[in-house]
Parts: structure tokens; sequence; C-alpha cells
């Protein structure tokens, strides 16, 4: 993205941020491009006899697309059932965003004959038990034929834009569906309109309206859930601007400044060093941490013990100009106890730094349910406890001093050449409830 | 080390990064500081890396956790099959608790950061090489915590691998602490040969509990 990065990335330190930054433009990228959801119902895009709703419906039950079809086929005896299931799922699934898949010839066939069996279920079903005239069935079973075809010609120039082609490229074919959907569907508001000829003066011109305007209400309601989808795709890719935007705000103030300042210092390793981690850490938090990119939805864990490791960690490596690795297992919100534990495992890492002559030194904090540890180690000088003036006072009362002061202990193992490890034991207050 | 090492073939490593610059700086590292290891092949893509390894049969694979496609843990998935002899180490700046745990059950034998030092990445090579699992501190951390018994824990329903013996525990925590295994050795009265074994243990379980708490303990928690 940046070709010029690569060229201080020499130095070694910062190729670990680029990377830092490349995994989660990976992650952010993977968030937003729009992979079908697994739970959701889709409707397949290809390999269909109709709209693909079937075919949805078997890949979201795992079953054979030809059982569900059947399905389809029977429920349409009850009273028209499976049609307006059919019908709804049409309307209120989304395509699936890319799938390849063929039909056979054979499968075509079964289906149509289905949907010829669905079709005369319904109409038989309704005429025989008299709910529905046969004037009435016949005409909106055209309308409904009629509407099926403006549908599936919607949803074809909805694949072929998908596709990369030009809107609407359906061409004459494409235009003689829609002219013949929308005629069967006139056609099929004539026929019931026909059938309801008895009716008196007023109560027809009401009826036809009626008619009229549910027929243009069906023959665009593909253009309305189109214009619906396309207004929330339009605000979700809005979204995704703004927080690219900010995304790029961000490492331009952080991450591009510190490698113009590495770049500028690359005299001195030590220096470069330490502006590398720094930078790191801060990338990281913004990363993962707490109220971070990466945890800014639930924004929990605010003042938590492993936060605060990790600020007084940073704190000294960037002092110092040594490396501080920490590792913290469990966690808790931090009270007065551990705020002192907190202190005095950094004037331990202090200490560490300055004395032992190392370029690292290890924390690592465990929180168990009655009480907390935190081993500060060096693979350093190390010194003999009975020979430190008195007059020091890090050790006595920074870190000794207030250990007691709130009930907790502080081990010590330390010898000349073999390192020293600070161990600070504090029991955790009793949970009042 | 003995005399066996040294005069054995060298490990033959293979590299998959997707940034060809740190798989550059590896190779040089490693072929400056030692003869023991010989890089001989690198990969920047999960394709790249599962026709490599399939050809090529390396000893040891240093894998990047955070490639595009599926990273390492897809990597891992159709590697093993073909190649089960062949040994994984994990190699990444990734913190993120799910991405290393994920790695691990796809079957790597242990975790290092890019952080590492030449020579410790080098030892670490050897040891995977040899059979043994390679626990950073902060793998030894995630691992004490996918494991702990807190309120709301998953229930246990095969104690030989959803628990971890006070010694595993131990071992896991002077790990954690910083210290090499010849230490821990020191500390708890025991052979280095002892900590590989708990160590090794420790990963197999890690690998292959079905405890709900690892799982959901690595999604919804990322530490620093």
């Amino acid at each position: 993205m940046w070709p010029w990065l690569a060229r201080v990335s020499i130095l070694g330190v910062e190729a670990q941020i680029l990377e830092e930054v490349d995994a989660d433009q990976q992650r952010a990228q993977s968030n937003t491009v729009a992979v079908p959801d697994p739970v959701r119902l889709y409707r397949r895009r290809s390999g269909r006899a109709v709209a693909g709703v079937a075919g949805g419906v078997a890949d979201h039950l795992g079953v054979d697309v030809l059982w569900v079809r059947i399905a389809f086929a029977l429920l349409a005896s009850l009273g028209g059932a499976g049609v307006l299931a059919y019908g709804l799922l049409w309307i209120f699934a989304p395509q699936q965003p890319d799938d390849a898949r063929s039909i056979s010839t054979r499968e075509r066939q079964q289906a149509y004959g289905l949907i010829a069996l669905g079709a005369g279920l319904t109409v038989g079903a309704g005429t025989l038990s008299g709910v529905v005239s046969g004037w009435v069935a016949g005409g909106l079973g055209v309308a409904l034929v009629g509407a099926a075809v403006v549908w599936r010609e919607a949803d074809q120039s909805q694949r072929r834009r998908a596709k990369g082609a030009l809107l609407g490229a359906g061409g004459r074919p494409a235009l003689v569906r829609v002219l013949t959907g929308a005629a069967l569907v006139i056609t099929g508001i004539v026929l019931f309109l026909v059938s309801s000829i008895g009716l008196n003066q007023v109560q027809f011109t009401l009826l036809a309206v009626l008619a009229a305007l549910i027929g243009v209400g069906v023959l665009t309601v593909p253009w309305w859930l189109k214009l619906v989808r396309d207004l929330g795709e339009e605000r979700r890719a809005r979204i995704r601007t703004e927080e690219r935007a900010e995304i790029a705000a961000h490492l331009h103030d952080s991450v591009l400044q510190t490698l113009a300042l590495i770049q500028k210092q690359a005299e001195a390793p030590r220096e470069v060093l330490r502006l590398a981690r720094g930078q790191e850490r801060q990338l990281r938090s913004w990363l993962y941490g707490p109220s971070g990119y990466g945890r800014a939805v639930d924004g929990l864990a605010h003042g938590t013990l492993s936060d605060a490791v990790a600020r007084a960690a940073g704190e000294v490596e960037d002092t110092f100009a040594i490396k501080v690795s920490h590792v913290v297992v469990g966690d808790c919100e931090l009270d007065e106890r551990l705020v002192a534990v907190v202190m005095a495992a950094r004037e331990a890492m202090v200490n560490a730094a300055k004395h032992a002559g190392v370029a690292e030194v290890s924390v690592y904090a465990e929180v168990e349910p009655e009480k907390v540890t935190v081993f500060v180690r060096d693979r350093g000088n190390g010194f003999d406890p009975d020979t430190v003036p008195d007059d020091r006072h890090g050790l006595a009362d920074s870190i000794r001093g207030r250990m007691e002061r709130n009930g907790g202990e502080i081990r010590l193992r330390t010898a000349p050449g073999d390192g020293t490890e600070v161990q600070l034991n504090m029991p955790r207050a009793k949970v009042t409830t | 080390m003995t005399e066996q090492t040294k005069s054995r073939q060298p490990v033959r490593v293979f590299l998959v990064d997707d940034h060809s610059m740190f798989r550059a700086g590896v190779r040089a590292e490693l072929d400056t500081i030692t003869d023991d290891i010989e890089v001989i092949g690198e990969a920047g893509t999960v394709g790249e890396a599962v026709a490599g390894i399939g050809h090529l049969k390396p000893d040891v694979v240093l894998l990047d956790v955070h490639m595009p496609d599926g990273g390492g843990a897809e990597v891992l998935r159709q590697s093993r099959k073909a190649t089960p002899d062949v040994v994984f180490l994990a190699l990444s700046v990734s913190d993120a608790a799910e991405d290393v745990i994920a790695v691990i059950r796809a079957g790597a034998r242990g975790y290092v950061t890019k952080t590492i030092s030449s020579q410790e990445l080098a030892k670490a090579v050897v040891r995977v090489a040899d059979g043994d699992a390679v626990f950073s501190p902060r793998l030894a951390g995630f691992v004490l915590d996918a494991f702990a018994d807190r309120p709301g824990a998953a229930p246990i329903s095969d104690p030989e691998l959803d628990l971890l013996t006070p010694r595993e525990r131990d071992v896991l925590r002077l790990l954690a602490r910083g210290y090499a295994y010849k230490e821990i050795a020191a500390e708890l009265f025991i052979s280095v040969k002892t900590v590989e074994t708990h160590v090794s243990s420790v990963l197999r379980k890690t690998q292959l509990s079905n405890r709900y708490e690892l799982s959901r303990w690595a999604s919804d928690r990322r530490l620093v």
C-alpha cells in the first residue's frame, strides 16, 4: 500500500508494525466484504427453475432440492399455501451474492413438472372446495404467473449487473418477457373483474380501481425491494468509507510519523528500538486494547489489572529503552490493593532496567480467586540483598513497604550473577455481596 | 547438546510468510548463525505453501499465523493429511489469543513471537524438529488462561483432556515467567526430559480438549 515504507523496514523492527497493520487491514476487509452469512437463507442465483427459492431452502436445510419442490407443490393444494410461501420467500430472501451451479435438463423438466402440478393442485383444490369460483381462480392464477415472469426478469437484471454487464442489458428478449408478464397480470385482473360482473356500478368501480392498484403494486415489488436494499447497501458503503478514513488518519498520525522519526534517527539503534517499541505498543492497544479499535463495540474491561500491567511495562520500556515482555493470566478490576501491586511491580521493573544490565525483563501476573501474584524477572547481574546500602529506598519503600501496608508480601530471589526475581503476592479483597 | 546433534543432517526448514521482506530476514539470520538449519524453500501464499511443503517435504515449517486466504491454520489443514511428518512452528506478531490457539489446535507444535532473537528461533526450530513442543511465555499464558477454572467455565467432559495436572500448571507458570527448560527443571527438581514431557502433554490437551471454554475464551478475549 505504501511501497516507500518498505525501504525503512530494513531495520527489521518496524517490519512488524507494518505487518500488524496489514493483518488488521485483512481483518477489516474480511469483515466488510459481503460474505454470505451461513445462517441466513439465500436464494440460489444460478441453477434455478423459477427464482431459486426451493434451491435456497434446500441448501439451508441440507436436503435434496427435489423434496423441497415436491413439498411446495403439495402445499399449493392447501388453499395455495405453497404458492404464498414461495412468493413471500422470493420477496424476502436475498439472492446469493455469488455461486456457480448448473442445472441439468432432467432436473429442470422435473421442476417445471412440479410447478405445473402445484398450479393444477391450487386451482383444482380451490375450485373443488368452492372457496373460489373457477373464474376468480383462473384470473388470479394468470395474474400470478405474469407477476412471476416480471419478478424473474428483475432477478435476471440484478444478476447481469452483478456480473458487471451494463444495467438492464437484457436486450429485446428481456423487454418482451417483461411486457408479456405485465400483459398476463392485466389479463388476470380483467378475468377477475369479468367474473365479478354481477356487482353494482359503484362496487365494480371500486373493485376495478383496487385490482389495478394491486396489479401495479405486484408488478413493481422487485423495484421497491431493490430500492430499499440499495439504500442499505449505500449506507454500509458510507460507514466503510468513514471507517477507512479514520484508520488512515490514525495511521498517519502515529505510524507514519514514527517511521519518519526512525528514518531520521537511523544512526542511533537504541533510539530506533525505543521508538519502534513505543509505536508497536500504541498500535497494539489501538487494535486490541480495551478502548481500542478491535474492542470498540463491547468497551468492557476498563481499568483492569492486565491493562495496568501493560501500561506500567510500556512506561518502563519507554523510559529505559529495554524490552519488558509481560504475560497476564486471568484478569480483574483494579482496586486499591491491586494498584499498589502494580506500582510495586513497576518499581521492580525500573530496578531491573537500571541495575540488571540486560535488554529484557519478563513480567508475569496471575489472577487467582483468592490472590494476585506478580513476578518480575531478569537474567542480569543480580545482587546480594545484604549489601544494599540502607539509603536505597527503591526496594525497601517502594516495593516491600507498599506491599506490606496493603497486606501483601514480597519474595526476592537473587544472587550476584544469577539474575533477580521479585515475587509479589497480594490477597484479593473479599467480594462483598 | 551432544555429538549426535552436531554430526546429524541440518534441519530442513520451509518458510511461509506473506511478507517477502520478513522471509528474507529470517533466511539470512538462520543461514548466518547456525549450520544446524538449512532453509530449503519459502512461500508467500497458502497455495504456494501447500504445494511447496508437499513437494519438498521439509522437516520444519515456520508458519506465519496471519496471511490472506485463511492464514497459517489453513496451510496446516491442507498439509497435515498429505504430509503428517512435517512439523509446524507458528511464528507471528499476532497477540490475539484466538489466532494463536487456532493454529495450535490445527496442529502446530509451538508458537513464538517474531520479536524472538535469532538464536532463540534456531533453538526452537531444532527443538520442534526433535519432536518437542515450543511454548513462548505468551502461549503458556494463553493456555493457562484457557484451562482456568473460573465461574462459567465449561463442564469437564473428559478429565484426561480437559484438566491440567498440578505439575503441568507449575511448568506452564514457569514458562510464562520466562524460564528456560533447564531453569524449570532446576526449580522443580525434575529432569529436562520430564519438563519436555509435561509441555508435550499440555500441547496435546490444548489441541484435543473439547472444552467449550477454550474456544469461547479465545474468541471473546484478546490479550494485549
